[in-house]
């Protein structure tokens, strides 16, 4: 297949500026979910038409970008979302190291490296709605929104330490976005809710099939939903990664034969690596 | 292990080619051209085309070649080609009276001016398999012509029901309608954007919506007012030009059901109108359509909301198959962050509990 | 400040017809602080409609309601907008349903269920949450062991109590109930209808009760409002009117209850 006769990054250029449009509303009103014109994309919905749609509006020739998905670069729908900015965008660099992108493309993860200014994080989203299913009608999650009526998603909070003595959910755990809009964060592991908060980096959020976009500008403050005596706790596997030894990181389990062996790996590849080669260099010195 | 190893590129690089494989099956079996199944897939080119709400049977054969009969999949070729197209005006309306006509039934009339006309339909063959078509090279005997007549107006079941003022009226609008293709629905829709969701929504579902409307779930004592089929000429008026010029004819479905209405607070008893319009000869869709217009009219008028098929909200949204299949489809991708979550809680739980459990054993 | 000897409720006028039934027929009461006023009728005499619409859940053809708020600030109830209401109907007023089920959410224990509006109103302490929610189920006559038990286990009579414990556990101004005993066993009625008396009295809350039953009503309520196809016949303070009915409608459904 090529890829003549389409504009740099897929989308024409009306589209992304509608689509940029919307954005700038979503940073002008953080944690709220903006309506936006959502295209079909070549990319069936649920496998990140949303970041990718964000993704080809913000996109230059002279950005640098970096997908993962669970935290890898090399995960099949990374390479193929990379793939395809890579054929669709000509001159746009592609990376796997964090540190060098300006654009990181992202499912479920935020990267270990600390992000820094100028960078900008694209969440896939698969449900925008943090209220859905407590309450599936979007016309009413509307009016709680606008109503900052929140009292039902601290009832269900309530329920999961009544009955499982933690807050249950483990991603995707709602958060406040500077104090007034409850807002989904996509469905990251709550270990990387807390890297959203004040971050220097700014994060844009794209539902493609529920044609929603929202935002999160650079230093905004990011709360995770708790009670004042049951405080939020970020969660990851207790053990250190097998590769770099890593004892802060979020880790993968890896099942390593039918005997119940298993090991745990950094989800983060890049940072992994990058950490696997520091002590090979530390070792030669 | 297949996302935790390296080499992504290379897996998908090498399911492509099998796929390719797959597609074309036994080399000595001769090609399918996109002509033979333009000609003789034409009901599955029709639905491709009103689900991907682009109307192009070449192109739709190609969808459908390509997606190796998979109809979802060849819908969801044609919707992400067709979204690239520019856009260069919209037509003017298409006047469905002035169809000609290839099949018209109505149900409410045993004969009415125009006729029944019953066209080629499977209504009334007999469901038994023909092995003569195993065998090629039959070519089926042309049908006799009758003389056509003079290429008159049909009139319309429901315009007439209209005249005797037993038909309740619609609200005409001059407002232009929204786009759902560039504009997210937001509830209550309307009726203008209810019907172009409808129109290219899921076959399977909306059948399934209509036949619960049937079945009690929203009954609203549907009758086939009229369904017709044929073509109609679409025109466009550019500005420049300042009158409107034909570009072309396509073939739709319409479908008009005339339902019992008991009347409210403000309407006298009287019969309402349930609409469908489709592109192609894709007659199941049209009617289905129609019954769940009618179901979704039942706040407009005053009815009690008690079953699915009357919920806006809930039929428009989840109706679309491109949508659907794929955040359906998604659950096949690695979700192991969010599952080692899932785990460590799970663990912890666990853990909690079992101090507790091992006390009370030993009470 | 607020002004005692103004109504906290009152309603003018209020009309509504559907199709050629006229649900309210120039209605007008006035509901005072701490006052018990039971709107009493048989069924399709308007009374659910009357506290419907009082409570801003539906909108009359004419008239208004006016509700005085804790600052003394005079409120039209149809005019202040969904967001305003909202508020004010997790704040300052209850609703007790009939239907214990349209009341609770049936999916969320008994703690939740208590514990809710307590979180809308900006409780994040899960320990005092569950504290108060413990206080009132025992308020209420629920052993406080039931607290992580949802509805569903409960009988129809503890449901009831949880509803209205879920409902005063903020301490409304204003409580309006829908048949509240509706539905119940008879000696399950006279428990509740004892409890109900004894919170609204302890907490002074002024009460707008639908009832079609004279007993309950005469238990309850410190006045009466007899209501008829939509329209009040007769009112006046309860004893009087059970004691000493004017108007023969009311004489009627005195002597039907006397009877049975």
């Amino acid at each position: 297949m090529t890829t003549e006769g389409y504009n740099f990054a897929y989308l024409d250029e009306g589209t992304k500026r509608m689509i940029r449009r919307a954005l700038l509303k979503a940073v002008a009103v953080p944690g709220h979910q903006v309506p936006f014109g959502s295209r079909e994309m070549p990319l069936p919905y649920g496998w990140g038409t949303g970041g990718i749609q964000v993704t080809a509006s913000v996109v230059g020739p002279d950005d640098v970008l970096k997908v993962i998905d669970q935290g890898a670069d090399d995960t099949t729908n990374a390479v193929s979302i990379r793939r395809f900015f890579a054929r669709v965008a000509p001159g746009l660099r592609t990376t796997e190291r964090t540190a060098e992108a300006t654009i990181i493309q992202t499912r479920h993860r935020i990267p270990e490296t600390p992000l820094r200014e100028g960078q900008v994080m694209v969440y896939q989203v698969p449900q925008p709605e943090p209220l859905f299913k407590l309450e599936p009608r979007r016309a009413e999650t509307k009016r709680l929104h606008a109503l900052a009526d929140y009292g039902l998603m601290q009832v269900k909070l309530y329920e999961d330490i009544a009955r499982h003595g933690r807050v249950g959910s483990s991603y995707d755990h709602p958060v406040m976005v500077g104090g007034r809009y409850l807002m989904a964060p996509s469905p990251i592991p709550s270990f990387d809710n807390p890297k959203m908060h004040l971050s220097p980096a700014l994060q844009l959020f794209g539902a493609g099939r529920e044609r929603r976009l929202y935002a999160v500008p650079p230093y905004t403050e990011v709360r995770s939903l708790d009670f004042d005596d049951h405080p939020f706790v970020p969660l990851r596997a207790s053990g250190s990664c097998a590769l770099c030894g890593a004892d802060h990181t979020y880790l993968d389990e890896m099942v390593t034969d039918d005997r119940g062996g298993r090991l745990f790996v950094c989800s983060d590849t890049d940072y992994c690596g990058e950490r696997q080669e520091q002590q090979a260099a530390e070792r030669a010195a | 292990m297949y996302v935790a190893v390296k080499g992504g590129e290379a897996a998908i690089a090498n399911a492509h080619s099998w796929l390719a494989e797959e597609r074309r099956g036994d080399p000595s079996v001769p090609e399918l051209s996109t002509g033979q199944i333009r000609e003789q897939m034409t009901l599955a080119v029709d639905r491709v085309m009103a689900e991907g709400s682009c109307y192009d049977p070449g192109l739709a054969a190609l969808a459908i070649k390509q997606a190796r009969g998979d109809l979802i999949e060849a819908i969801f070729l044609l919707r992400a080609y067709r979204t690239t197209l520019p856009r260069f005006g919209a037509s003017l309306p298409i006047d469905t009276g002035m169809m000609r006509v290839r099949r018209r039934v109505s149900a409410t009339y045993k004969d009415l001016p125009g006729g029944q006309i019953l066209g080629p339909t499977f209504d009334y063959t007999h469901r038994l398999l023909d092995f003569a078509l195993a065998a090629e090279g039959h070519v089926p005997l042309p049908v006799p012509e009758t003389d056509p007549g003079e290429d008159t107006a049909c009139p319309r079941v429901t315009a007439m029901l209209a005249d005797e003022g037993l038909m309740a009226p619609e609200q005409p609008s001059d407002a232009e309608p929204g786009d759902l293709t560039r504009t997210p629905l937001s509830y209550p829709a309307g009726r203008p954007l209810r019907l172009q969701n409808l129109a290219r929504a899921d076959e399977g579902f909306l059948l399934s919506m209509a036949y619960s409307t049937q079945r009690g779930y929203g009954n609203n004592h549907p009758f086939v007012g009229e369904l017709r089929q044929g073509e109609v000429t679409v025109e466009i008026l550019p500005p420049e030009l300042g009158f409107p010029i034909e570009i072309g004819d396509i073939t739709v479905t319409e479908c008009q059901m005339v339902n019992q209405f008991n009347g409210s607070r403000t309407e006298p008893p009287q019969f309402t109108r349930g609409y469908g319009l489709v592109l192609g000869r894709t007659e199941r869709r049209a009617m289905s359509m129609a019954l769940v217009d009618r179901a979704l009219r039942a706040e407009e008028l005053g009815e009690e909301i008690a079953a699915p098929a009357q919920d806006e909200e809930f039929v428009l949204s989840h109706s679309d198959n491109v949508e659907a299949t794929g955040f359906l489809e998604h659950l096949k991708l690695p979700h192991y962050v969010d599952f080692q979550s899932e785990l460590e809680v799970v663990r912890a739980m666990r853990a909690a509990a079992a101090p507790a459990a091992l006390r009370e054993a030993a009470e | 400040m607020m002004a005692d000897d103004e109504p906290i409720l009152s309603a003018r006028g209020l009309s509504l017809s559907f199709g050629a039934v006229r649900a309210l027929d120039e209605v007008s009461i006035d509901l005072w602080p701490g006052e018990v006023l039971a709107i009493v009728g048989e069924s399709g005499s308007g009374k659910s409609t009357l506290l419907r619409a009082l409570a801003g859940e539906m909108r009359p053809d004419a008239g208004r309601v006016t509700y005085r708020d804790a600052s003394g600030e005079a409120l039209e109830v149809h005019a202040m907008g969904e967001p305003a209401l909202r508020r004010l109907a997790r704040t300052e007023w209850g609703f007790v349903r009939q239907d214990a089920r349209d009341g609770l959410r049936m999916g969320v224990s008994a703690g939740g269920n208590v514990g809710e509006r307590l979180m809308a109103v900006g409780a994040r302490h899960y320990g005092d949450i569950r504290t108060e929610a413990e206080r009132w189920l025992e308020r209420v006559e629920i052993s406080p062991s039931r607290i992580d038990d949802r509805p569903g286990q409960f009988s129809g009579g503890m449901r009831q109590r949880l509803q209205i414990a879920r409902t005063l556990v903020t301490r409304p101004r204003l409580v309006f109930m829908d048949e509240p005993t509706g539905g119940l066993d008879v000696s399950v009625q006279a428990r509740l209808l004892d409890l109900i008396r004894g919170l609204v009295s302890d907490l002074g809350i002024a009460v707008v009760l639908v009832t079609h039953d004279i007993a309950a009503a005469r238990l309850l309520a410190h006045r009466l409002v007899v209501m008829r196809h939509g329209r009040v016949v007769e009112e006046g303070l309860t004893d009087r009117v059970l004691d000493d009915p004017r108007h023969p409608y009311t004489q009627l459904l005195v002597s039907s209850v006397l009877a049975a």
